[in-house]
């Protein structure tokens, strides 16, 4: 073993204090006692994360980014590439595990207060990441170019049609050209190549800032000392690699027996950018957003809704005016949290189906309703809960009064 | 820096104080406009370049379409509808209040020769390709497209009558070279 303290180890150490960082930061990393499984989800998306480049490196070796070539070259890592099929079917279903994951991860945040002082900018950081993973997702569905590719790619680039005056310019400068075609493709691989790597960056950013203000944890309040926390290795290493079992099974279950039931079979007929097919529908990531979209009866309107959707959760640290994080402590706002769930799920629901009949009404009423718990809801919470008394310390409530309920 | 600082020197116009912040300003002023404006080529490579400006015009030999027939031709990698309309439909498309529609545009504005509709193929909505082409699609409550996407309705002049699109179906530039042969774009 290299150590720090002689030889070539102390030679490096001299130079730049590596060991002594990796050491700080993934071994001593002081972290509170009292983490539940949801804190188990961070890591999961950066290992993630790893899996998606890694695979994405090796595909980009069999993948020919041209409209007469690609949709070819996708279904001939299927068939002929040795083991092509489990790349791409680890990197498709990659995705869609990595959003569970970082939705999971969010709504921990928000259930336990996260985003709140001083975890302002780690929040932020987070939510930058959300939409970068949002932008890699769809630039990465376009690639095989098949037929969900072509039209997905065509109705949300004409998103940006909706911009008053130069709209129609925005959209010919996307494309490179009067309709999605070979120069779109070319550019959404590049980007498809390149953010995951700014995305990197910013996890980069993101743990750094946890590193500096540490880790919330389920009752919401401060460590105030030694005795609140214990050292991320060997706790949270062992803690984390259980989990990472976990979500592997889970991950491997979808890959080896149903590596397509996240998938449209509309994308296995090649693009054809001269017939839409009847049902268009984006990936189930993008869903709940999709119906917020639909649900203004206004092009321009229905877009700002869409981007402010995502946008309000910049805001989301001043818009909850209540002091208590944890929801534990919150009785009304716990079951505002669940209703809000609940809320996302019926959107997700509302954009499977086509905007006909009840589905326009109760994706409208599910629509006000997400801006209503934002805007309207937390503030007043703020000033009219009467939350529940914190306990003293972490080590306080978890060592005398035996393992927290919740 | 100060007088006291420097002795002998007593205003800070002197010290060259001013001076200096003249040409900080400036070059900051200089290299960041130049910065900005280095900026566009990068952007404007990613605009159509002249091999796509290129293929922006296309023929078209319209004497095989029969009356109340229709075809598609692709202009621009986008499709162009072409439709040999009947009587009936000039007739429904012309009696329209044009002060009643979403978009206010006669047909006699949109139809050069009123048997000849042609049309960009492409909801303005968000870019899907309506129905209405074949025999037997559904052509929508005015008789002309219905876009299955999120519901457009055009009528018989490609006119926006119900549904989300805001706009009517885009008249590509086109003229007549002689009475079977259309330029488009
Ligand atoms: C944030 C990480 C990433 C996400 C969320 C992501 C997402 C996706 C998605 C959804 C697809 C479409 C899969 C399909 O339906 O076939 C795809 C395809 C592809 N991605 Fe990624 N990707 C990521 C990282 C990468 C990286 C780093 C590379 C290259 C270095 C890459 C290269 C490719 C290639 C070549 C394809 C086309 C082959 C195929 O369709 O399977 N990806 N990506
Ligand atoms: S794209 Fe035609 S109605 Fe939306």
């Amino acid at each position: 073993m290299i150590s720090p303290d002689k030889g070539i180890g102390k030679w490096i150490e001299d130079r730049l204090p590596i060991f002594e960082f990796a050491k700080h930061s993934l071994v001593d990393y002081p972290t509170p006692r009292n983490l539940n499984y949801w804190w188990n989800f961070g890591s999961l998306a950066g290992i993630t994360l790893v899996i998606m480049i890694v695979t994405g490196i090796v595909l980009a070796m069999q993948y020919t980014p041209h409209v007469d070539y690609a949709f070819d070259s996708v279904e001939r890592v299927m068939r002929d590439v040795n083991y092509g099929w489990l790349l791409r079917y680890l990197h498709m279903n990659g995705a869609t595990m990595f959003f569970i994951v970082v939705y999971i991860h969010i709504f921990r945040g928000l259930y336990y207060g996260s985003y709140k002082s001083p975890r302002e900018l780690l929040w932020w950081l987070g939510v930058v990441i959300l939409l970068l993973m949002m932008a890699t997702a769809f630039m990465g569905y376009v690639l095989p170019w098949g037929q969900m590719s072509f039209w997905a790619t065509t109705v949300i680039t004409n998103l940006f049609s909706a911009v008053p005056l130069v709209g129609e310019s925005i959209v010919t400068w996307l494309w490179g050209g009067f309709a999605v075609g070979n120069p779109t493709l070319n550019r959404f691989y590049a980007l498809h190549y390149l953010l995951p790597f700014v995305i990197v960056g910013v996890v980069i950013l993101h743990i750094w800032a946890l590193h500096t203000v540490k880790s919330n944890n389920p009752l919401g309040i401060d460590m105030k000392g030694p005795q609140d926390s214990i050292p991320f290795h060997p706790y949270y290493t062992a803690k984390d690699y259980f989990g990472l079992g976990v979500f592997l099974i889970a991950y491997m279950a979808i890959v080896f027996f149903a590596p397509n039931f996240f998938g449209e079979p509309d994308n296995y007929i090649p693009a054809n950018p001269m017939a839409t097919p009847p049902h268009i529908v984006p990936e189930w990531y993008f869903l709940p957003y999709y119906a917020i979209l639909r649900a203004i009866p206004d092009k321009l309107g229905g877009v700002i809704a869409m981007f402010g959707s995502l946008l309000i959760l910049f805001v989301l640290p001043w818009l909850d005016r209540s002091k208590v994080r944890s929801a534990r402590f919150r009785p009304i706002y716990k079951q505002f949290f669940w209703l809000f769930l609940v809320d996302c799920i019926v959107l997700g629901w509302v954009g499977a189906n086509p905007p006909e009949g009840k589905f326009v009404l109760i994706g409208q009423v599910a629509t006000a309703y997400y801006f209503s718990h934002f805007l309207i809801i937390l503030p007043l919470l703020g000033l009219v809960e009467k939350t529940k008394p914190l306990p003293e310390s972490i080590a306080a409530a978890v060592t005398t009064t035996g393992p927290p309920k919740d | 820096m100060t007088a006291k600082a420097r002795p002998g020197k007593t205003t800070a116009d002197e010290d060259g104080a001013s001076r200096r912040d003249f040409l900080i300003l400036a070059t900051g002023a200089v290299g960041g406009a130049g910065a900005v404006l280095s900026v566009w080529p990068f952007i404007h490579s990613m605009n159509p370049s002249a091999d796509v400006l290129a293929l922006s015009s296309t023929e078209l030999d319209i004497s095989p379409i029969e009356e109340g027939q229709a075809i598609t031709i692709q202009w621009r990698g986008k499709p162009v509808f072409v439709r040999h309309r009947t009587a009936a439909e000039i007739t429904a498309a012309q009696d329209v209040d044009v002060a009643d529609l979403r978009d206010p545009e006669s047909d006699q504005k949109r139809a050069e020769k009123p048997e000849w509709l042609i049309l960009v193929g492409v909801c303005t909505h968000l870019g899907c390709i309506p129905l209405g082409q074949k025999q037997g699609d559904p052509r929508g409550d005015w008789n002309g497209w219905f876009c299955p996407c999120h519901g457009s309705h055009y009528d018989s002049s490609g006119r926006i009558r119900k549904g989300p699109a805001p706009k009517n179906l885009e008249v590509p530039p086109y003229v007549f070279i002689d009475d079977t042969t259309v330029r488009i774009g």
